[in-house]
């Protein structure tokens, strides 16, 4: 305890790090498994693809995908951009999948009956599919948040700051308290990103919660 | 008046739906196309609002082909409603039927004025308006649906099976419904059904169909009941079967009164005849 007080200021700091490193390639990942996963909901010759390739990328090692990326993007071995990218890649590889099965489970009878009364293709998107494949994919944004507050943590082996610095110099150093800190630091983060996701599925999702769209009937008490 | 010439639909897996069908669709009237499952009703009433569009001949909305009219745009100006209602789960009633309006630019304070007035259309209470679909019974989606197809003032109102998936209470109700609202509004209705009762019911003109959209018979439901065309119509109306012709049981009933029981040619007791004209109809037990 004495030594976390006496850390306190570095704690906050790779906490930042950490918070840092993790949002944008939640974000990223996000725009760009969504795109991915209609189209491989919408094109079925683009599926196959699609969801190969994800599954895939989501096979490299994380520490050998940190150790290329500077290769091919000509970034410095040090910068913090690896990290995103590398990042990112998983989460999409994560997301895709879950996002194609998502807009596969928007009723056919309401899509059909958005193109019946009027809505053009981009809005039915935007109107229609998206948010109604929302509550699957909150579902999958959770875990991709989950798996990337914890796996930015390897950033650390390659000398990108974040809490892992904590399990390293902790393992190094035979010290159970500062590993202890790094876990507990990466598990608050972790919750607290996944209140917020929560959160934001409450406001911009209020009819998921208590109506459930295959709920036909028998629902009508609900005021 | 909505008019099919020669049209055809092949789906490109290669299954003909429809198959040179023509037919003249009257405007301020209900037209009910009545088949089997896989007769072609629904391809044929989607080609309306180009939904589908036929891969052989042309269909006309007052004399002017839909082929050349901008799909979205016919859409909007066309009431659909279609069975379990197809409304929005994540848009309260009120949204739900203000939003063709709103999307064509009216203010959504006077599309959600009208919103209200339609629920009451459609015999809805206002309470209900700030549900969401899931939270209503399947006779009121339907009536919020119903509600939502008429939100433009469209002329036309295309119907597929709307009342086919509620008990039969709820339906005979939304039935009489929709001939209120029709006796007041007059759309041309197109409605799709395989319950030929709903169909003689609801029908000025009424077309069972065959398999390939093909029409088996067309006609006022007093036409085609007093000359079913062929063995499938009189097999398809039940006639075939003798339920539709009637005769009077002599055994039962109250002479004294005026009152005879009526029965069809399967035996079954259908209902009392009275001498006055006109409240037989409303005694009798439905034939379903
Ligand atoms: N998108 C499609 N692709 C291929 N075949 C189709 C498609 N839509 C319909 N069909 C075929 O066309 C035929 C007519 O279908 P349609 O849906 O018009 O029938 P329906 O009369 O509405 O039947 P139901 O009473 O079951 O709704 C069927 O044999 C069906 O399999
Ligand atoms: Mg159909």
């Amino acid at each position: 305890m004495t030594w976390v007080l006496a850390n306190l200021e570095q704690i906050w700091r790779l906490t930042l790090d950490h918070v840092a490193l993790s949002v944008p390639p939640i974000i990223l990942g996000f725009l760009i498994a969504v795109p991915l996963g209609w189209l491989a909901h919408r094109y079925r010759p683009s599926r196959g693809i699609v969801l190969t390739v994800s599954g895939l990328l989501y096979t490299i090692p994380g520490i050998a995908l940190f150790l290329s990326l500077p290769v091919v993007l000509g970034t410095r071995i040090l910068d913090p951009i690896n990290v995103i990218v590398g990042m990112t890649i998983y989460a999409v590889a994560l997301l895709a999948r879950t996002a194609a099965d998502a807009f596969d489970a928007v009723s056919n009878d309401v899509r059909q009956s958005s193109v019946a009364v009027g809505y053009g293709p981009i809005r039915r998107f935007f109107v229609v599919e998206l948010p109604l494949a929302g509550p699957v994919l909150l579902s999958g944004l959770r875990v991709v948040s989950a798996s990337t507050v914890s796996l930015v943590s390897i950033g650390s082996l390659i000398g990108v700051s974040s809490l892992g610095y904590f399990f390293l110099n902790g393992l190094n150093r035979r010290f159970p308290t500062e590993i202890l800190t790094g876990i507990v630091g990466v598990i608050v983060i972790a919750v607290v990103f996944d209140l917020f996701l929560v959160l934001i599925g409450r406001v911009l999702l209020p009819w998921a919660r208590d109506a459930r769209p295959s709920a036909r009937r028998g629902r009508r008490a609900v005021a | 008046m909505i008019t099919f010439e020669g049209v055809s639909k092949r789906f490109p897996d290669g299954s003909v739906a429809v198959d040179d069908f023509s037919l003249t669709i009257p405007s301020r009237s209900t037209t009910v196309l009545v088949g089997s499952s896989g007769s072609g009703k629904t391809t044929l009433l989607r080609m309306i609002n180009r939904m589908v569009d036929p891969t052989g001949g042309r269909i006309l909305i007052d004399d002017e082909d839909v082929a050349g009219l901008e799909p979205v745009k016919l859409r909007r100006r066309i009431g659909y409603v279609m069975q379990n209602s197809g409304l929005l789960p994540h848009r309260t009633v009120i949204d739900n039927v203000a939003t063709v309006p709103i999307l064509e630019g009216v203010k959504k304070s006077v599309a959600h004025e009208q919103a209200l007035r339609l629920l009451d259309t459609v015999g809805l209470d206002r309470g209900l308006a700030k549900r969401y679909p899931a939270q209503l019974s399947g006779g009121q989606q339907q009536r919020v649906g119903v509600a939502r197809g008429l939100a433009v003032d469209p002329n036309i109102l295309l119907m597929d099976e709307p009342f086919g998936a509620v008990d039969p209470l709820v339906r005979d109700e939304l039935q009489q419904e929709l001939l209120r609202i029709q006796r007041e509004l007059s759309k041309t209705v197109v409605f799709v059904t395989h319950d030929i009762d709903e169909a003689f019911l609801l029908g000025d003109q009424v077309v069972i169909l065959r398999t390939g959209g093909v029409i088996a018979q067309a006609g006022t439901p007093a036409e085609i009941l007093a000359n079913p065309a062929d063995e499938f119509v009189a097999s398809f109306i039940g006639a075939d079967r003798g339920k539709r012709s009637l005769h009077v049981d002599a055994e039962h009933g109250d002479l004294a009164r005026g009152e005879r029981v009526l029965v069809d040619g399967t035996g079954r007791v259908v209902g009392i005849l009275r001498d006055e004209p006109g409240i037989a109809s409303s005694h009798g037990a439905a034939s379903s």
